[in-house]
């Protein structure tokens, strides 16, 4: 699975939970919080839905990895291509 | 001691057969109930009173997602009754605002959401929402009021079973004459419809409401036949103020509260006693400086189970039964029984009486229980009346919570 691919499941993920967001011009570098209302709750729902759709777990420790697309990319794809 | 009278300036309101006052009061002038099948997770087709209400009128999509379904309805209906008190919200002092909302339970939908979600992975509690507890806890409907409003003030609910709805606008009145707040937000909300544990908690009981082929004739108080509860879910909630608040904004006044008492049956967790409801409307009549004879409507809190409606009949026959022109008519026979919204929408389905002076029915009723017998009720079809100036509305809940609630039409 390659990093773009993993970022989309990211934006899929965010378009779910947060549905009044426009998802189409997300900035690669940029923090999600800073382009978007996203709070820590919905942070969560970010994780419990890599747990709950791609069987993916995130250590607590480990959240700030999620913090832009970019870095989702970074950190995921390696998690999901080891599944 | 000076205490300001209290009174009616807004409603707003959701229920099975209607999402405005209007609509609500046409349907129940015409007979029209609207119950329906649903089908209840483990429990299959059962009758229930839905609300079709558009969510998104007042939340955004985020917030159906994060929220409840009480906080949906709570929000709906508080929205609305601000639209109709006429109240300049935006630009007023949201501190001095209180929210006091009524519920007979609340989280038992999301618990039960929440267990069937984890059966799906085994029962592994990692996967249990972080959004459980902000969703369960017992203020959430009147606290999602909040965040939606931007109101600063007191929020909280007030858990009362079945008589929900009528504490949470005694809450109010008690608070507005406190002066805790200026404007109160007060009634009740019910999400009940889903939870299985509810209805099956009935069924149990024998208190389940069943009709052979008609679900709208389910809930049938008073009937011979009647065999339970149609659970509804609902909401209803006033705008409360200071009569001289009201006057000095020149305000609608729809009505003024006048009376009210809430006690306890101190007997049974379930079954009524008519010797307490009894003492409860003849209290609430004595805060009103009122006698039997002066009331108009008697709304009942009858359910359709058999004990409970002969139990509470008995207690209008101690308090009213020599009264000529004092009517009694159930509300319940329309929308089911709306659990914490039931006292505050019944209440509102009746206030139209002050304005057309006709009484709605009690419907579904074709043979009369000989137990139910009370002079004056209004069976089948609505009953027009020279006028109707003074409405005590009935709520009772288990563990023996009795309410009655006097309102009067405003006169200055």
């Amino acid at each position: 699975m390659t990093e773009d691919q993993v970022k989309q499941i990211v934006v899929d993920i965010i378009n779910e939970i947060a549905p009044d967001e426009d998802t189409t011009g997300l900035k690669d570098e940029i923090n999600l919080r800073d382009q978007m209302d996203l709070d820590s709750m919905d942070f969560l729902d970010i994780v419990m839905e890599l747990r709950k759709q791609h069987g993916i777990e995130v250590p607590e420790a480990e959240y700030p990895q999620l913090a832009s697309l970019a870095s989702c990319g970074t950190y995921l794809t390696p998690l999901f291509n080891a599944k | 001691m000076h205490q300001s009278r209290i009174v009616i300036t807004g409603i707003g309101l959701t229920s099975p057969n209607g999402n405005t006052l209007e609509e609500y009061r046409k349907n129940l002038l015409d007979g029209v109930a609207r119950i329906q099948m649903i089908d209840l997770r483990y429990m299959g087709k059962v009758p229930a009173g839905v609300c079709d209400f558009d969510p998104k009128k007042y939340q955004t999509r985020k917030e159906l997602r994060v929220g409840t379904r009480a906080g949906s309805i709570a929000i709906y209906s508080a929205r609305e009754a601000i639209a109709d008190s006429g109240l300049d919200f935006e630009n007023m002092d949201k501190s001095r605002f209180g929210v006091y909302i009524g519920t007979t339970e609340h989280g038992n939908v999301e618990t039960e959401n929440e267990v069937y979600n984890i059966s799906k992975f085994d029962y592994d509690t990692r996967y249990w929402t972080h959004h459980h507890n902000p969703r369960t806890v017992a203020n959430n409907p009147a606290g999602e009021i909040t965040i939606n409003t931007g109101i600063t003030g007191p929020h909280y609910t007030i858990g009362a079973a079945c008589a929900a709805g009528n504490a949470g606008l005694v809450q109010a009145l008690q608070m507005l004459r406190l002066g805790e707040v200026d404007v109160a937000l007060a009634g009740g909300v019910s999400e009940s419809i889903q939870s299985f544990g509810i209805f099956a908690g009935f069924k149990s009981q024998g208190a389940l409401g069943t009709h052979e082929s008609d679900p709208n004739k389910t809930s049938r108080p008073f009937d011979k036949t009647r065999n339970g509860i149609v659970v509804s879910e609902g909401g209803c909630i006033y705008v409360l103020e200071r009569l001289e608040d009201a006057q000095a904004r020149g305000a609608n006044i729809i009505a003024e509260i006048v009376g009210y008492k809430i006690n306890s049956d101190a007997s049974d967790y379930v079954l009524p006693n008519p010797e307490r409801q009894a003492e409860c409307m003849r209290a609430a009549l004595k805060v009103a400086g009122m006698q039997a004879d002066e009331v108009d409507i008697v709304n009942t809190h009858a359910t359709s189970t058999p004990m409970g409606d002969i139990q509470e009949c008995k207690a209008i026959r101690e308090v009213f039964g020599e009264c000529a022109t004092t009517y009694i008519n159930n509300t319940k026979s329309f929308i089911g029984h709306a659990m914490g919204a039931a006292g505050a929408l019944e209440l509102a389905g009746n206030i139209p009486s002050f304005k057309d002076n006709i009484i709605h029915p009690t419907i579904n009723v074709e043979q009369l229980d000989p137990e139910c017998h009370l002079t004056n009720l209004v069976i089948n079809k609505p009953r027009k009346v020279d006028a109707v100036k003074v409405i005590l509305n009935n709520s009772f809940g288990m563990l023996g919570i009795n309410s009655a609630l006097i309102v009067r039409k405003f006169e200055d």
